[in-house]
């Protein structure tokens, strides 16, 4: 624990990303302005001292926009994480324990990788509906078979240790087995790969969102914020701008912490990507 | 060698198959209708029940899903609900300028990402490292589509040194093609740059801890030349590895890229068909992106058994 808060990376990560939560919890009152509320006489105005951030071509506030937007991100970000995890790991653990079903789970999952994440995003969402519920499953299911992949590599190394041999000789039934004895180990890489998925995950919601395939309209997520400033993007750069650069921000955090995370929980992955 | 290239070709095998029976599976997984999802939701019944008749929809499940295998097959990937024309002409008119993307990226980024790498790890903890690594970690960062913009706005808008948007075919002449080609290629090889220069310098750094490069160094061969000859080849078979990775990440920055840059390719097709709800090009772009990345990997594959021999046995 003392070697993770001594991290570098950690701490600049942490400090980021506490910041970044920050405004977004605190958007409310820090914003003072109802991200929807639209001021025509102001639209399309450039940064001033009652829109620091600018409006759009609705007058709508993007300060205000941009920190609503955080809170969607994270949440999205969260959110996919939990699920691309929770899928993974059962899934992994099952695999990895169960000859006869690792066969054909890694093959459906070689082949889900095969399927650009993207292109399966947008067409899982494009036929079930824009939803908040179906972004984040669409976003998820591609994360998939990588936790599968991680979590199956370490039930398949714990297998073969001495501890786990004498519990089944002691008798100790799968699911026992599995839950006290290989959950835990899954434990370090399982985080580390969590927050990959995480500022991935933000990074694929701006890009839906932008290509107007991702969250309804209406709701001011980083991505849908700067969809919107497409067209007025060589009058009012403002628009697209400040989403972006909070949603670099966030990413970067995030991205530092599982940097910082990786190289203190389990020094053989360091230097290797993901 | 050739029980290699087999055993990988046969490998491909159950991959495209799980493929295909996802891509099938797509329309099915959706909640409600699919003839009503396709049809929108201005849709008379009529249209439904047409759409459900063309895509053979009232059939058993396992009937549609042999009679469009078997079509696929034969290379013959539906028809358009939007345009009506065969999707395999409507690909085949967008391959150009997505291919040109792609291996522009690629190319710049070989030849930016590996010397970076080599050098980062050279300097390892200097300056030098550092900088590029923190650049490495913030172009992870920013969306491609920001950077786009960001290009767009200093090199076409203020500076007026490249066209804002848009594609010329090869065809037209290499000057408009390159002069088109330029702020999408660098938008979009950032975070290859990136990833790869990172591998390198992983990948240069752990061989340069190897024996033989001390004995290399104790009979006074130069630094460049270490690096080059004695340190390069080995460090390169991660590298060629990501690269295959990197390909279904390369398909996301497409799309998106094709679209900022206004670039009528595969990825502006997909965008469309998707937000038209055209299910059968949505589903020949799917099968052909993945048929390509499986493609990638194999070659990968034989590259990697190239560069280490003792990956054949």
């Amino acid at each position: 624990m003392n070697a993770i808060r001594r991290n570098r990376s950690v701490q600049i990560g942490m400090a980021l990303l506490v910041l970044v939560a920050a405004t977004a919890v605190l958007a409310p009152p820090l914003a003072g302005m109802d991200p929807l509320r639209m001021t025509p006489e102001d639209r399309l105005s450039s940064p001033v001292a009652a829109h620091p951030f600018g409006t759009d071509m609705f007058g709508r506030d993007i300060l205000a926009r941009t920190l609503h937007g955080g809170r969607v991100s994270l949440s999205v970000g969260l959110a996919v994480a939990a699920v691309a995890l929770a899928a993974g790991l059962g899934i992994g653990l099952v695999a990895g324990y169960v000859r006869a079903v690792d066969r054909i789970v890694m093959r459906i999952m070689d082949g889900i990788m095969a399927i650009p994440g993207i292109l399966l995003a947008i067409a899982l969402i494009a036929l079930s509906g824009a939803t908040l519920g179906t972004v984040v499953v669409a976003i998820a299911v591609p994360e998939v078979p990588r936790v599968v992949r991680l979590v199956r590599s370490v039930v398949l190394a714990v297998r073969e240790e001495p501890y786990v041999e004498a519990a089944v000789a002691a008798g100790a039934r799968l699911p026992r087995l599995l839950v006290r004895h290989v959950l835990p180990n899954t434990l370090a890489p399982l985080i580390v790969q969590g927050s990959y998925v995480c500022a991935s995950a933000m990074i694929v919601e701006s890009i839906l969102g932008f290509l107007g395939a991702g969250m309804p309209p209406e709701v001011p997520s980083w991505g849908n914020v700067m969809a919107e400033g497409r067209t007025f993007f060589q009058i009012a750069p403002w628009i697209l701008f400040f989403p972006g650069a909070f949603l670099a921000v966030t990413v970067l955090s995030v991205n530092l912490l599982g940097d910082g995370l990786r190289d203190t929980l389990d020094p053989r992955l360091r230097g290797r990507f993901q | 060698m050739t029980g290699f290239l087999l055993q990988r070709l046969l490998a491909t095998i159950p991959v495209m198959a799980v493929v295909a029976v996802v891509v099938f599976l797509l329309l099915h997984l959706g909640p409600g209708d699919p003839a009503a999802v396709i049809a929108g939701d201005y849709a008379t019944p009529e249209d439904i029940e047409r759409i459900r008749d063309r895509l053979g929809l009232n059939e058993p499940l396992h009937v549609q899903f042999l009679t469009w295998i078997g079509q696929v097959l034969t290379g013959d990937l539906g028809i358009s609900i939007f345009s009506n024309l065969p999707v395999a002409q409507l690909i085949a008119q967008r391959v150009e300028p997505t291919l040109a993307l792609s291996l522009g990226t690629l190319l710049v980024t070989v030849v930016v990402a590996v010397p970076l790498g080599v050098a980062a790890a050279w300097r390892a903890g200097a300056w030098l490292d550092r900088c590029l690594m923190g650049g490495a970690a913030l172009a992870f960062a920013v969306p491609v589509f920001v950077i786009g913009y960001i290009l767009i706005y200093v090199f076409a808008i203020k500076l007026g040194w490249l066209p804002v948007q848009g594609y010329r075919p090869l065809a037209d002449g290499a000057g408009p093609f390159l002069r088109h080609l330029v702020l999408p290629v660098v938008a979009l090889s950032f975070v290859f740059i990136a990833l790869i220069a990172r591998v390198t310098r992983a990948s240069v750094l752990e061989v340069l801890g190897e024996d033989y490069i001390r004995t290399a160094r104790a009979k006074g061969v130069t630094t460049f030349r270490l690096l080059r000859r004695h340190a390069l080849r080995p460090a390169l078979v991660p590298v060629v590895t990501v690269i295959g990775i990197a390909f279904a990440l390369l398909v996301g920055g497409v799309v998106v890229t094709e679209s900022v840059f206004n670039i009528p390719g595969l990825g502006r097709l997909t965008v469309d068909s998707v937000l038209r709800r055209d299910y059968p090009v949505i589903q020949g772009l799917i099968l052909v992106f993945s048929a390509a990345y499986v493609i990638t990997n194999l070659v990968v594959d034989l590259l990697y058994s190239v560069l280490d021999p003792r990956i054949r046995g």
